[in-house]
């Protein structure tokens, strides 16, 4: 076997691209999604939202509410315990709002009701007294030492006196002499940028069935990344053990991060809590724009400094994040990710959180590093066009490489940057001739990948069979990515396997569905238990043949006699030793839990050529191509999805999505009519070219795949479109009333 | 209000059920009659998951009534495979890995089926254009657009 | 709230003036049940009108087509007759929303909606359609232009609702465009809009033209000077130019989320220019 070994090994089943195992269910229409479960006697659920951007609450009357007929329970945040620890009460008063409402769709109240009418009609008879306060909805005004204050008290004890209330939190990054890196420079550009605040766009809305007992015994079932997640913030909001609150994922339809916390789901078990009957709440749209959590929008100042011939000297970067009303970490992440594609002797970022009168930030593919990357690979780009360098060429002359000391510290091992971008190179889109007007870009982009807390089950059935229990809900073809490596592992068809996401009952921790973490994670502690389950299977053999367990290999799918007694037995094959497991010592499975590391990063480069109309500032997508680095790619069909779709989601973002706030400090576009996410025929294909440089972490040599592809392509758009008009951007989105305006400013 | 009763032909099957006048075609499909196939993704007309054909049409389901369906023919994504085959369409989403979470799936063979069935062999354009009300946020609409290609060859060759 | 279906359009109209609350009428419903949705309007009275008598039908008449208040666009879409007689008018009504919509949406509804930025309403009104509104007092007449009077507010009195749009028959050597513009490539509403109808002498000169812009002032906005600018000439480039700034100084937008006042009265003038070139080609210009 070629265990945790970094040899080339060859596969049968990893790497090949077999059917999934919930397409039948997903294009019949049979599976179940978070709206789609219901329960006998069930009520509807439905949440009262504030329509001020930042307000005291003064009182909340729900007595007429109470009193209409078919309404069995109304709760606000009276029905929650105040949360001692900080991270708990932002999640309990994002849930619902208490003493003051902080956002635009903020949630104050709840019911549960008979029918949809009458839940409607409650909503209307509460009757909630606001006292308006003054509001800031952006990153830079929020700074200001005059700005309204969010919420107070919340500055984290790094964050240097005299900066603005809102700043919760500061963080620095880098090493080297910043000031020598610059002098040794040939040109130095420095310059400033924004993004908007995006949402992930998921087209499944948040829902939940919530089933509470009288003896606090409760069920849960709902569209999340992460079912033991929501049980530990559920049960701590409703005040319970986790033993008694069995959490089930349903299908999911879309997360990208987004799914990874708590909205409706306390309020809908607080609800059945009163009422005594199981509730269902569903989302709006108009809900999951105003109240569930976009991205951070961003303000950033980049400084870049390049010898003549591209070799860089010296970045800093200043970071400026808003994730919304409460505290969020995803800085950090921006600040280590920005310089994270170049091997830099000086290198700094600093970075700030600050609070505005925004939903509470939830990840989003790959959190924090598009903003960075963005600005940093345009001021790069910019460096290139005045130094008359090839960009491909200076990021291969400044690439990070193994044993590249990171722009955040850690050395890096085996990556796959360079081979990412000599592909690049090497691709006949890259010189591919364009027409006037159009323009090409490029841009690297990086993603740490996470490991984590898993633990998976593997069950040797009686008939040959294997079931495999996981628990993390599969957003991107993961059971089938799983079960082919558990069928490599043990040497059997990937048909003989089936993988299930357990409940939170049914199976030790894992953490949520995120930081690329699941096939590499969770297909790791798969082999590991496959191969538990091996040792198993090798020992009960052991005991047949009467000879050693270890003088028993495992090969190709059968257990075979080894060293002096090789060819004494003939080899017992999987199906074999489990038809008579019964009697050789009981049922046969395998386990395995940990905290796994060695996720091993990963970096893409995408090309991009666009077009943009003169007259109207519409830009054209003409083709796309995303080169990445998977380590292996387990089912590359899978790869190329999460490469594509990436790339689609970060094209949105370069062009035309954003959170629009009125002066009112209200979100302006709440639906996807004027939210808008690229349609169909707003692109072209997307080529993709898989790289496989192994990851030594992994035995298969497996990195995540999903979260890089949407970091490269909002400088790679931002770079052609302004390679395209001759005037560099530095604003997302890029919509056409902005670009029209910059050529405009030009003539 | 006064709920109104409604017989109408869903998927080759009379059915009836009552409903509110202001209930939608798409509550009706999925709390009335069970067929959860049937998405909602906004509620608006935007996304296209909800995509039904009435009478033949392609139509968001969420921007009818279910009181106007009376005497009408329904199809939904349930009514699309014959027993346990699946129609090419759904066969080649899943021989081309056309779905990551899967929810704008049955919208989308919805939509892809009625376009197939009066344009055999449409250009990538104007697949691309027929689609544009059926959002997807995980493909990227790549793989999509290849499955429904493949799969329309195939039809086009039986 | 009740939904009502009659069999005649006398049936519907009293149905509508007797109602004392707010009524609606449901043709496509692809306005009506957005609203629903968003709980802007919570009727009493929903008056279906697709099982009215004749609705549903496109009628040559006079040289030009009679299309029914609940032909979908999917329906015009496919009526050779109107397409070739009348493409800017049929193209504007496609533009709106996805291939679902067009499935039940119509022209009529897309009208009565009053939203300044009304795909199918510029193309209409350079056509120099004419609504057939039906009404407590019986039938009458009415150019499409007279009938927003603001955003979200028709001339239409209560009782009253459109059966029938009047397409007019048209000379020859005449052509009709109609462009938008959106941010993305399907599913917005307009930005900026602009109609053009024109027709040509044997020589290719415009002798007769209406421009029409959309969404940039609160109802859509015909502007003669725009006409006047492309009169005499065969759209050489100073003509388009003079045609372009008489449509932006015509401009009286807004900004909003969807664009700016810059943009709008900008790209206006752009719109125009291009479709009044699409409009040459399709009455046979020579460029």
């Amino acid at each position: 076997m070629a265990l945790d070994s970094n040899n080339k090994r060859v596969f049968k089943v990893v790497g090949t691209r077999p059917p999934r195992p919930d397409g039948i269910e997903k294009v019949t229409g049979r599976a179940l999604y978070g709206a789609d479960v219901s329960a006998p006697g069930m009520l509807v659920g439905r949440i009262l939202r504030s329509p001020h951007a930042h307000a005291a609450i003064l009182s909340i009357d729900t007595s007429a509410a109470e009193a209409l007929a078919g309404v069995k329970a109304v709760i606000t945040a009276q029905d929650f315990a105040v949360q001692d620890d900080s991270a708990l009460r932002d999640v309990q008063e994002n849930c619902m709002a208490r003493g003051k409402v902080l956002y635009d769709g903020h949630a104050v109240a709840a019911v549960a009701a008979l029918t949809p009418a009458i839940a409607k009609a409650a909503l209307k008879l509460i009757k909630v007294t606001y006292k308006a306060l003054p509001h800031v909805t952006d990153v830079d005004v929020a700074m200001r030492p005059d700005a309204p204050v969010v919420q107070a008290g919340r500055s984290f004890e790094n964050v240097p006196a005299g900066m603005a209330e809102n700043v919760t939190s500061q963080c620095e990054f880098g090493h080297g002499d910043l000031a020598a890196g610059f002098a040794a420079a040939a040109l130095i550009v420095e310059r400033s940028f924004t993004t908007a605040a995006v949402h992930q766009g998921y087209i499944e809305p948040q829902a939940c069935l919530a089933s509470m007992t009288a003896d606090g015994k409760a069920d849960l079932w709902c569209c999340t990344q992460g079912q033991y997640h929501v049980r530990a913030l559920c049960a701590a909001l409703l005040g319970m053990e986790a033993s008694q609150l069995r959490v089930t994922a349903s299908e999911i339809g879309g997360g990208f991060g987004g799914k990874t916390t708590v909205f409706i789901e306390p309020v809908a078990l607080a609800l059945s809590r009163k009422s005594g009957k199981p509730v269902k709440i569903v989302m709006t749209r108009d809900e999951v724009f105003k109240a569930t959590g976009p991205t951070v929008s961003s303000s950033i100042d980049v400084k870049i400094g390049m010898t003549k011939d591209g070799r860089i000297t010296a970045g800093e970067a200043h970071l400026r994040y808003s994730g919304g009303a409460f505290h969020c970490g995803t800085i950090d992440m921006g600040a280590q990710a920005a310089f994270a594609a170049y091997d830099l002797q000086a290198v700094r970022t600093l970075g700030w959180n600050v609070l505005t009168n925004r939903p509470k930030e939830v990840a989003y593919r790959a959190p924090g590093a598009p903003q960075a990357i963005y600005a940093v690979e345009s001021v790069v780009d910019e460096l290139c066009q005045k130094l008359g360098l090839d960009p491909l060429d200076v990021r291969l002359k400044n690439a990070a490489r193994k044993g590249t000391k990171s722009s955040y510290g850690p050395t890096f091992d085996d990556i796959g940057l360079m081979a990412t971008l000599e592909a690049a190179k090497a691709h006949p889109h890259y010189t591919a001739p364009l027409a006037p007007g159009q323009g090409r870009g490029l841009s690297a982009g990086f993603w740490f990948n996470f490991g984590g807390n898993t633990c998976v089950s593997l069950n040797i059935n009686t008939d040959g069979t294997v079931g495999i229990t996981e628990g993390n809900p599969d957003i991107g073809g993961s059971r089938a990515a799983i079960s082919q490596m558990a069928a490599e592992e043990l040497g059997i068809p990937y048909e003989k396997v089936r993988t299930i996401i357990a409940d939170t009952s049914s199976l030790g921790h894992n953490d949520i569905t995120d930081g690329s973490r699941v096939t590499f994670a969770v297909g790791l502690a798969t082999i590991k238990a496959a191969q538990d389950a091996i040792q198993k299977m090798c020992a009960r053999v052991a005991t047949l043949w009467e000879i050693d367990a270890e003088a028993v290999v495992w090969e190709d799918g059968c257990a075979k006699p080894s060293g002096p007694n090789a060819g004494q037995f003939p080899p017992m094959t999987l199906a074999e030793i489990a038809a008579i497991s019964f009697n050789t010592g009981g049922p046969i499975a395998g386990h395995h839990e940990f905290n796994a590391d060695g996720a091993g990063v990963s970096f893409g480069v995408h090309l991009v050529d666009v077009e943009v109309d003169r007259e109207t500032g519409a830009t054209k997508v003409l083709r796309y191509t995303v080169f990445q680095d998977a380590g292996k790619a387990v089912h590359p069909s899978y790869v190329e999805g999460q490469m594509q779709g990436g790339a689609v989601q970060g094209i949105g973002w370069a062009l035309n999505e954003e959170y629009i706030y009125g002066e009112d400090g209200r979100l302006q576009n709440a639906g996807f009519l004027d939210y808008r996410v690229p349609v169909a025929s707003d692109l072209p294909n997307i080529e993709t070219v898989i790289l496989e440089i192994p990851n030594p972490g992994h035995p298969y040599g497996v990195r995540g795949v999903g979260e890089t592809p949407i970091v490269p392509p909002l400088a790679a758009l931002s770079n052609a479109v302004s390679r395209a008009i001759g005037l560099r951007m530095n604003r997302l989105p890029m919509s056409p009333p902005r670009i029209l305006a910059a050529l405009s400013a030009k003539r | 209000m006064k709920t109104i009763h409604v017989a109408t032909e869903v998927n080759g099957d009379n059915v009836e059920f009552v409903c509110a006048p202001d209930e939608s075609l798409l509550d009706v499909l999925r709390n009335r009659l069970g067929l959860t196939g049937v998405k909602e993704g906004c509620g608006t007309g935007d996304c296209g998951a909800c995509s039904v054909t009435l009478n033949g049409r392609l139509v968001c389901s969420c921007l009818v009534l279910g009181a106007e369906v009376e005497g009408a023919t329904i199809g939904t994504i349930e009514g699309m495979a014959r027993a346990d085959v699946l129609h090419p369409l759904q066969q080649s989403f899943i021989d081309h890995a056309a779905l990551q979470c899967g929810i704008c799936t049955p919208g989308i063979l919805v939509a892809a089926k009625a376009l197939l069935d009066k344009n055999p062999d449409p250009t990538d354009t104007e697949l691309r254009y027929w689609l544009a009300g059926n959002l997807c946020r995980c493909t990227g609409y790549d793989k999509i657009i290849h499955a429904v290609q493949d799969a329309a060859k195939k039809m086009r060759t039986v | 709230m009740r939904y009502a279906k009659p069999n005649t359009a006398a049936e519907a109209s009293a149905l509508l003036r007797q109602e004392t609350g707010i009524t609606r009428i449901l043709a496509g419903g692809t306005d009506v049940m957005v609203q629903l949705k968003a709980g802007l309007v919570e009727p009493d009275l929903i008056v279906d009108i697709k099982h009215i008598g004749g609705l549903r039908d496109i009628t040559p008449e006079a040289g030009g087509f009679r299309i029914g208040a609940a032909v979908s666009g999917a329906e015009l879409g496919a009526h050779a007759g109107v397409v070739g007689l009348w493409p800017g008018v049929v193209e504007g009504f496609e533009l709106i929303g996805s291939t679902q919509v067009q499935g039940r949406a119509t022209m009529a509804g897309n009208l009565c909606n009053g939203s300044p930025a009304a795909d199918s309403v510029p193309g209409l009104v350079a056509a120099n359609a004419v609504a057939r509104i039906c009404g407590p007092s019986g039938e009458r007449d009415c150019p499409i232009q007279d009938i927003p009077v603001a955003p979200g507010r028709i001339s239409l009195a209560k009782g009253e609702f459109i059966t029938s749009i009047l397409l007019p028959g048209r000379p020859e050597r005449s052509g009709d465009a109609y462009l938008r513009f959106i941010p993305r490539t399907e599913m917005d509403i307009a930005v900026a809009a602009a109609a053009v109808s024109l027709t040509l002498d044997k020589a290719g000169k415009v002798v007769a033209a209406r421009v029409v812009l959309g969404a940039v002032a609160p109802t859509v906005k015909l502007v003669g000077p725009a006409a006047d600018a492309i009169l005499g000439t065969s759209l050489d480039d100073a003509a388009l130019a003079a045609l372009a700034a008489a449509c932006s100084a015509a401009c009286s937008p807004i900004d909003d989320k969807r664009g700016t006042i810059v943009f709008r009265t900008e790209v206006a003038g752009v719109l125009a220019k291009r479709a009044a070139l699409i409009a040459y080609k399709r009455a046979g210009g020579q460029k």
